[in-house]
């Protein structure tokens, strides 16, 4: 049998003056478990990101990537297990009828803005222009001043490549151009951590790279994202850790090159090679 | 063709045209507010709210406006001690408060149907993305459902208007003097119904015309497929 060569741990180990600190961790989500009905979607799940981390979320459908990404920001509610982000812990209560919500309204909003997400049919309120759409939370949920928020979404625009687009309204943009302006959107409230759910999933082909390209940058930023995908280059590529889900279960994880070079579990590896004929 | 006649009919007729408005803008305001507690409480998810208000809606819409205005002002006219007792009689007494209150009744329960198919057509990716960063069910209600609901309801919602406008005219039936009530008064002088009536159509053709162009307007300003502000 041929022993699989593990590239070392680390091939240069960084000078102490340009190591990080010791990492910021900014999600842990802990034995999360989830059932719609008599399904059981999550069965107890668990994930941590630190600071700078880029975690790709792979499964076939059905595996429970969504859900598990929708419980961050409680989208969907996990009946159990912890919920942590930026070290606050999302205090639940029991409600009368036994489910389990959000203690706290306050803390759920400061949560939602602290995770911003970007859906896979993008979501962009129709009856706004681009530039509304971007200022909406800023101005509307926290509460800052109109004019700086204007300006700083003016700027997230011309990052995203859409300074030109900003007093269209959505329905007159492509599908790539719209996903690109809910990165915006989910950029202007200064969230800690972005959730990407299939981002690329509703595009025709020809408009995927302009999305990646973005979604590439912010990585190279060293923003935390979190991604659910069947983007296999990006997951293999741009993130740093990537995470397999089966059934609702932690199948495999760990840097993504080196799972993607080297996977340990059938399953993954029968994933990659359906994905990558 | 009499056209000093038809000239001093139609002077008279406008007479009544500030009473028309009055009606129809007060049971349009009092109905929209009425119309959007409806609505909310059908949506609310709770069988004690929903259930009232749907069984509301089906007694008046079930019902001509004709009846629900009799009912109303010579109906509790049979209660008048216990209206007395509340303080409520000098209301029910006015005909034009009695006018003012069926129809707002009335079309509230016609437009909280309106607003509820427009808030049926608010997508749910809309409102996903409104939770998600963060707002509460009352701004999202305020910044995101309504606009894109009423959006949606409006080109409905104009026929609705225009058919209280009209609706008004019931009003000379309890002895308002609107345009109707006046063209009515001078028939009964005059006996010349055609000229007089065809003048008081005119006057509600002019409203509705007005009104419909109104609406598009607002259309079209809310419109989003716009780019740039000119129309696609």
């Amino acid at each position: 049998m041929m022993a699989t060569t593990r590239p070392p741990l680390a091939l240069h180990i960084a000078p102490p003056t340009q190591r990080r600190p010791k990492p910021v961790e900014k999600i842990a989500l802990v034995k999360l478990r989830k059932s719609f009905g008599l399904i059981e979607v999550l069965k107890g799940v668990s994930l941590k990101a630190n600071e700078g981390d880029v975690v790709s979320i792979l499964g076939s459908s059905g595996s429970g990537k969504s859900t598990l990404l929708r419980c961050v920001n409680f989208l969907e509610t996990p009946d159990s297990g912890d919920v942590i982000l930026c070290g606050e812990h999302v205090r639940m209560r029991q409600r009368s009828d036994g489910r389990s919500v959000p203690a706290d309204p306050a803390q759920l909003t400061r949560v939602r803005t602290r995770a911003a997400m970007v859906f896979q049919s993008f979501n962009l309120w129709s009856h706004r222009t681009i530039l509304e759409n971007v200022i909406e939370a800023p101005v509307h949920v926290q509460g800052r001043p109109r004019k700086d928020c204007v300006e700083e979404a003016e700027a997230l625009l011309d990052k995203v490549g859409l300074a030109a687009k900003r007093h269209d309204y959505p329905a007159v943009l492509s599908g790539g151009q719209q996903q690109r302006a809910a990165i915006a959107r989910a950029l202007a409230t200064h969230p800690e951590v972005l959730l990407f759910d299939e981002p690329t999933s509703a595009l025709d082909p020809e408009l995927v790279g302009e999305v990646l390209k973005v979604m590439r940058g912010l990585a190279e930023e060293g923003r935390t994202m979190l991604v659910v995908t069947h983007e296999m280059g990006f997951a293999r590529h741009v993130s740093t850790r990537t995470l397999f889900l089966h059934q609702g279960l932690v199948e495999e994880e760990g840097p993504s090159e080196e799972m993607f070079a080297h996977p340990r579990t059938d399953r993954f590896r029968q994933f990659i090679k359906r994905a990558q004929p | 063709m009499d056209f000093a006649f038809l000239q001093t009919t139609l002077l008279t007729l406008l007479g009544g045209l500030p009473l028309t408005l009055e009606l129809a803008v007060s049971s349009i305001l009092l109905g929209g507010g009425g119309a959007l507690m409806l609505t909310l409480m059908q949506a609310s998810g709770s069988l004690l709210l929903s259930a009232p208000a749907r069984a509301y809606v089906f007694v008046f819409r079930g019902t001509p406006l004709l009846i629900q205005l009799f009912m109303i002002y010579y109906g509790l006219g049979q209660f008048r001690p216990t209206l007395q007792e509340l303080g409520l009689w000098s209301f029910f007494r006015d005909p034009y408060w009695c006018a003012v209150l069926a129809m707002a009744m009335n079309t509230a329960a016609y437009a909280s149907e309106i607003i509820r198919g427009g808030l049926g057509s608010v997508p749910p990716g809309a409102l996903e993305a409104a939770t998600a960063c963060g707002m509460r069910p009352l701004l999202r209600l305020r910044r995101v459902i309504l606009p894109l609901a009423i959006r949606q309801a409006l080109p409905a919602y104009s026929n609705e208007l225009i058919l209280m406008v009209k609706a008004t005219s019931l009003a000379s039936i309890i002895t308002m003097m609107e345009v109707t009530g006046l063209a009515s008064k001078m028939i009964a002088e005059t006996y010349r119904s055609i000229e007089i009536f065809a003048c008081a159509g005119l006057i509600y053709l002019a409203l509705t015309l007005i009104l419909t162009r109104a609406v598009l307007l607002l259309e079209w300003r809310l419109s989003t497929t716009r780019k740039n502000g000119t129309p696609a």
